[in-house]
């Protein structure tokens, strides 16, 4: 895979070389997400849903979160508004997403919108803001990165979802390939961590995800997120020295 | 409960809070302050990941020098640090855990 960061050789075929770059940027994650799809196929099946029906879970809400605890919930016998009330609460972190999107997918059709919206995950998010973020390269074509981002998303969760179903799953747990997926983030944040608004951002942020880790249905997630947001912005519009630094606390190139 | 309305249900919610968002910022201009918000998403959603992959691998805190998905993140970060490069730092982070974990 290239670092989502680095420029892309001036191409004769720019959608293509956004899209494979994309892919590219979510190969390590889509390693070590394989068993979790393997596990949620198994899950569902024991949950009481038949085979269509675990798959279709996958197509159609393609949440791997709220998708677990659907199937736990289904398999105890929840009332139909819980479980939808819960898969709100759980995939509200999204709005996150699509909100922090949103600005630079103004000038797509519809029908662009549309699809990349349904395959908007937390990875694709995370590879894709990153990419958007670096103003170097510029905005003509970033979407078919986000794209083969989205995408390659998809069709691992579908493949992984039907080998769970029909084959189980049998991963060595041991192997610790989930690992990938925090590495990944570490990447791409780390070198993101420029003066301290951002500093400070990412660090409450964490150490709020740590203090709200019990909350259920991934409200921790939501609330330490929007306290780094609130602590940088904050940051960066009091101190003084930060004036000067503006622009840093987003990612490499975003200036 | 009907597992398929279930389903689709789920589905339909789960697909407005992707899209709604994207689909109401071509009518809305956000200003200064707004802007500068969505700006620090990344970082603080990313961190928020991250934290309890490192410090919680169990479930519950763990800062010691036994917790080996801590020292290698953190040695991963150092690499993120000095690279800039997302492949080495997973490299590095994932021949550190193994090795932790075979030494442990």
């Amino acid at each position: 895979m290239t670092d989502p960061q680095a420029s892309p050789s001036p191409s004769a075929r720019p959608r293509l070389s956004e899209l494979l770059g994309g892919v590219r940027s979510e190969l390590p994650i889509v390693l070590g997400g394989i068993p979790f799809g393997m596990i949620y196929g198994v899950l569902a099946l024991a949950a009481g849903l038949n085979p269509w029906q675990a798959q279709a879970m996958s197509l159609i809400v393609f949440a791997g979160s709220a998708q677990f605890i659907a199937a736990q919930m289904m398999g105890a016998g929840a009332a139909l508004p819980v479980l939808w009330l819960t898969t709100l609460v759980v995939n509200l972190r999204h709005v996150l997403y699509s909100t922090a999107l949103g600005p630079d997918m103004r000038h797509l059709p519809r029908r662009w919108r549309w699809l990349l919206a349904y395959l908007l995950t937390d990875e694709a998010f995370a590879m894709t803001a990153v990419h958007y973020a670096n103003r170097q390269i510029p905005l003509t074509y970033k979407h078919w990165f986000f794209l083969g981002a989205g995408f390659i998303m998809w069709a691992e969760w579908q493949i992984s979802t039907a080998v769970g179903i029909f084959l189980g799953a049998q991963v060595p747990a041991n192997w610790s390939l989930d690992f990938t997926l925090a590495l990944t983030f570490i990447g791409i944040v780390f070198p993101a961590l420029q003066g301290r608004p951002s500093l400070a951002a990412a660090l409450s942020a964490g150490v709020m995800a740590l203090l709200t880790f019990n909350l259920p249905y991934k409200l921790g997630l939501i609330i330490a997120a929007l306290t780094g947001i609130v602590v940088g912005v904050l940051l960066e519009n009091t101190s003084p020295t930060s004036r000067n630094l503006r622009g840093s606390g987003k990612f490499p190139g975003s200036e | 409960m009907n597992i398929w309305i279930a389903i689709i249900g789920m589905g339909l919610i789960t697909y407005a809070l992707r899209l709604g968002p994207i689909l109401l910022m071509e009518r809305i201009e956000i200003g200064g302050t707004a802007r500068q918000a969505l700006r620090f998403v990344p970082t603080a959603v990313l961190s928020a990941i991250i934290f309890p992959e490192l410090f919680m691998p169990g479930g519950t805190l763990d800062i010691s020098l036994g917790n080996e998905r801590l020292l290698a993140g953190l040695l991963a970060g150092v690499v993120a640090w000095r690279t800039k490069n997302v492949l080495w730092t997973i490299a590095v982070g994932m021949a550190a855990l193994w090795l932790l974990q075979a030494l442990g």
